[in-house]
């Protein structure tokens, strides 16, 4: 199935709640058949809202959402059909194996007796879980749940995938191994993937284009090239041998831009005349007679980025949002993304 | 003063200034978390439900040729569901020590108590105040129920049967909750409970029951107890002082059991 | 019922039997406090029996409708907290995300409310018969017996659904389990209604429904074959899976149009 279709297209979708603020207020956005779209935000943002109401599991409260061609409000069913999804990480039944959730997967998509098996093995085979198929999901791992969360949401080849924060709480060895299969999906079969993160790496490495969302709004949007691009202007980070130089390698480099965080002990400035500059920074310290151990200039990131379109930084963002954003009631103990992305940060 | 505040305050540990200094503390956390929380009337919600259930619908039972309780079936059912509330009482303390454990303030009890036997004197003693409420509570339903106690001073003996009941249950349930340190405690607090309570005369006079249960009732030790306190409320008092004399053997069979639990807590750390 | 829905509620039904019987604490409490409860009632009221105009000469045959009744709700209280945990863990949302209907979500949580009706049905069934029940009306009688019994869990399984669906939290359901447990001890579940003193008692009992599902049962134990009692105990039974089953698909269409 998973060949061309016509990715998504979103205008001016909002989501109210009634004793809350907009948790999505009129985005606005376009993924390519084919593309990885990364939606990147803290905590409380409106990523999982904006997934709920594109895979047809909340109602818009306006604007409109085509998902494989087909209206999110009006072709729920043909939605569906085109669509994975992996959203939440315990949405597993502990008392069932993996190859039983596979099979009931199967089964409920309408897939045959012998095509349920066969696939079943093969997404097993390529997940890593042959040999805990038969073992009860209580007894996995986070990283062997997630495997299994996108296992299922392959299984009737969906043209169309949703990752709802797919690597939240995972170490780093079973996050690379997530990312090299969701390369591998679009790159060989040609599977249009939306994937939520607050992981501002994982954007950076899998994303063809990133949408930066706060308070439910995309604040900036494109590849993570061009959004970089749009700083512009890379900084230089020192740090002096001697710590009680450091407010005088601060005065030197203070003439080349504006200081910005850096690691404890050093100095960091986001370079006015760009990379340009290095060497004059090298021959002022040089002159000030102020030796450092370190000399560093750094390309912008999409902190960088989030830091300019919200005055805040990424990393750390998310807790008045988490206030601000809950959902009350979305579904009553059906808990969205408030409560279960407190968790661990890159 | 702060529970965690009267505790650092006590004496060293082991004399007895710090196990009276550390159970007040404690007590008096465990009393104002009941008095802040409605529930902590919940020990009273099963016997009252069972006191309207049996007293109403099983009244004709009296009729039964050999029933010999003089004091009306409401009061026959009464001493069961008031022995029932104070023993959840002491059972639902249980639970709240397993909670205790579970999120860590339990911990912080035994860093900071001068004596850790008075932490498990502290909630024998809150368990006795939270009962001495629901306990009231089914009285007072029991006498709009239509319950006429007919024992005067005898009353007085009910009342202490309850209390010595409560505390042997406080000190089971302690015992199993600081050995198990987690809500997993719970049904094995409860479930002993219910089954000595079940295994008793509930529905007629132990001389009225046949079969396994007649067996299996007069060796539970809560049938003297049951029918001592439905004595005492007919003004009929029979077999009181062996009642008395069950309920205090428990009561001392249990202490060693509590504390076998709290040094239990203490090796875990 | 089209093949596709059959295969979606088998395989949901299947997964239902399959998740509680692999969790021992609830098949024990769904077997053993049942019968903890019919052990002590059939020994303790046993001279009950003496009261003038009491039907049977056994209490034990009167007090075996109370383990098929209990076991019901038992079984619905469970299925409704597993619904509820489902909405709670995300499992709902991801079988909302398949071509599902949803009335196969709600027919494969029943079929498994019924699947383990029947189990303990037969498993009380073998355990009474083992301890001298005496069953009046006959091996047909035992299998109306058991289908009333799975007929009632599934009415009560109705009412777990409702509030799964609309609490969506597995600690409410579980914390209604009390309510059942009041609707089962305020019936005829102990004396016939005819004994009951107590005017508001008998009055209760009489309004409420559980009383005909335990005298259907019963009348099959002690009587035989009781037109009456049968008709208002299957009657009941329809009734109860009627409006269970209708608010459960409110229930349903409301949650999954939020």
């Amino acid at each position: 199935m998973a060949s061309g279709g016509a990715g998504i297209e979103v205008e001016g979708l909002v989501r109210e709640f009634k004793k809350g603020p907009r948790a999505v207020d009129g985005i606005s956005l376009r993924v390519e058949p084919g593309e990885i779209y990364g939606f990147l935000g803290p905590n409380g943002a409106g990523k999982s809202t904006t997934v709920l109401m594109l895979t047809t599991l909340l109602p818009p409260t306006s604007g409109t959402a085509r998902v494989a061609g087909f209206d999110v409000a009006r072709e729920g069913s043909k939605v569906r059909a085109s669509i994975g999804a992996a959203l939440q990480e315990a949405a597993l039944d502990p008392f069932l194996t993996g190859r039983e959730h596979l099979k009931l997967q199967a089964a409920l998509h309408g897939l045959g007796r012998k095509e349920r098996k066969k696939r079943g093995d093969e997404l097993l085979e390529r997940v890593g879980l042959v040999e805990a198929a038969d073992r009860r999901v209580r007894g996995y791992s986070g990283g062997m749940k997630r495997r299994l969360d996108l296992a299922l949401a392959l299984v009737h080849r969906p043209e169309i995938l949703f990752l709802d924060e797919p690597t939240t709480g995972l170490d780093p060895q079973s996050r690379s191994a997530l990312w090299t299969e969701v390369s591998r999906l679009t790159r060989d079969e040609g599977v249009t993937v939306f994937l939520t993160t607050q992981y501002l790496e994982e954007a950076d490495v899998l994303a063809d284009r990133v949408g930066i969302i706060d308070s439910g709004r995309i604040v900036a949007e494109g590849t993570p090239e061009e959004l970089k691009a749009e700083i512009g202007r890379p900084s230089v980070e020192a740090t002096p041998i001697k710590v009680s130089d450091r407010d005088a390698v601060a005065r030197v480099l203070s003439s080349f831009g504006q200081e910005i965080a850096a690691q404890p002990g050093a100095v960091s400035v986001r370079l006015d005349h760009g990379a340009g500059d290095l060497a004059d920074v090298v021959r002022a310290l040089d002159a000030g007679s102020l030796r450092v151990a370190n000399l560093r200039l750094e390309e912008p990131s999409l902190d960088d980025v989030f830091l300019e379109k919200t005055g805040r930084s990424l990393e750390g963002s998310g807790d008045k949002e988490d206030n601000d954003n809950v959902e009350p009631g979305a579904k009553p103990g059906g808990d969205r993304e408030s409560s279960r992305k407190k968790g661990a940060r890159a | 003063m702060s529970a965690i505040g009267n505790l650092a305050s006590g004496s060293t540990r082991g004399s007895f200034g710090g196990l009276f200094s550390v159970a007040g503390a404690v007590a008096w956390r465990q009393v104002y978390k009941f008095f802040t929380n409605p529930a902590f009337l919940a020990p009273a919600l099963f016997p009252i439900f069972f006191f309207i259930a049996f007293a109403g619908g099983l009244s004709s039972v009296e009729q039964v040729p050999g029933f010999d309780f003089t004091g009306g079936y409401v009061a026959f059912q009464f001493v069961w569901s008031l022995l029932q509330a104070v023993a959840l009482g002491g059972a639902f303390t249980g639970f709240s020590i397993a909670g205790d454990f579970e999120s860590g303030f339990a911990r912080r009890l035994m860093l900071a108590a001068s004596n850790r036997r008075g932490i498990l004197l502290g909630y024998v003693l809150a368990s006795i105040v939270r009962t001495a409420v629901t306990g009231g509570l089914v009285t007072v339903v029991a006498l709009i129920g239509g319950m006429r106690p007919a024992g005067g001073v005898d009353l007085f003996g009910l009342v202490g049967l309850a209390l010595l009941v409560n505390v042997a249950a406080t000190l089971f349930g302690a015992g199993v909750a600081m050995l198990l340190r987690t809500g997993e405690a719970g049904p094995l607090i409860r479930t002993p409970i219910f089954l000595i309570l079940f295994i008793a005369p509930v529905f007629v006079p132990q001389n009225l029951l046949v079969g396994w249960i007649s067996v299996a009732s007069s060796l539970n030790p809560m049938t003297f107890i049951l029918e001592a306190g439905r004595g005492f409320l007919s003004g009929d008092p029979t077999g009181g002082a062996f009642a008395f004399g069950v309920a205090v053997a428990a009561v001392l069979l249990l202490i060693p059991w509590a504390l076998f639990g709290l040094r239990g807590a203490e090796r875990a750390g | 019922m089209s093949s596709t829905l059959l295969t979606q509620v088998s395989h949901l039904g299947r997964r239902s039997v399959v998740r509680t019987l692999r969790q021992p604490g609830v098949m024990v409490s769904a077997i053993l406090f049942p019968l903890m409860f019919f052990a002590i009632t059939a020994s303790g009221l046993d001279a009950a029996t003496n009261l003038p105009g009491f039907p049977t000469a056994s209490y034990l045959d009167f007090a075996f409708a109370f383990p098929l009744v209990q076991a019901s709700l038992f079984g619905a209280i469970t299925a409704g907290v597993d619904l509820a945990r489902d909405i709670e863990g995300g499992f709902f949302d991801r079988l909302s995300l398949t071509p599902m209907r949803p009335v196969a979500l709600l027919g494969g949580m029943l079929a498994g409310v019924m699947a383990l009706g029947l189990i303990q049905g037969v498993i009380f069934l073998s355990i009474g018969l083992a301890v001298g029940v005496n069953i009046q009306s006959g091996f047909a009688g035992m299998l109306l017996l058991v289908a009333l019994t799975i007929l009632t869990a599934l009415g009560f399984g109705g009412l777990g659904a409702i509030l799964a669906l609309r609490t969506g939290s597995g600690e409410a359901v579980e914390s209604s389990f009390p309510l059942f447990f009041v609707a089962i001890f305020l019936s005829s579940i102990n004396l016939p209604r005819d004994l009951i003193e107590s005017d508001w008692f008998r009055l209760i009992a009489t309004l409420n429904p559980v009383s005909y599902l335990v005298e259907g049962i019963r009348s099959l134990v002690i009587t035989g074959w009781d037109p009456q009692a049968l008709i208002l105990g299957f009657g009941c039974a329809f009734g109860l899976i009627a409006l269970s089953l209708a608010g459960a698909a409110a229930s349903l269409r409301t949650r999954m149009a939020t």
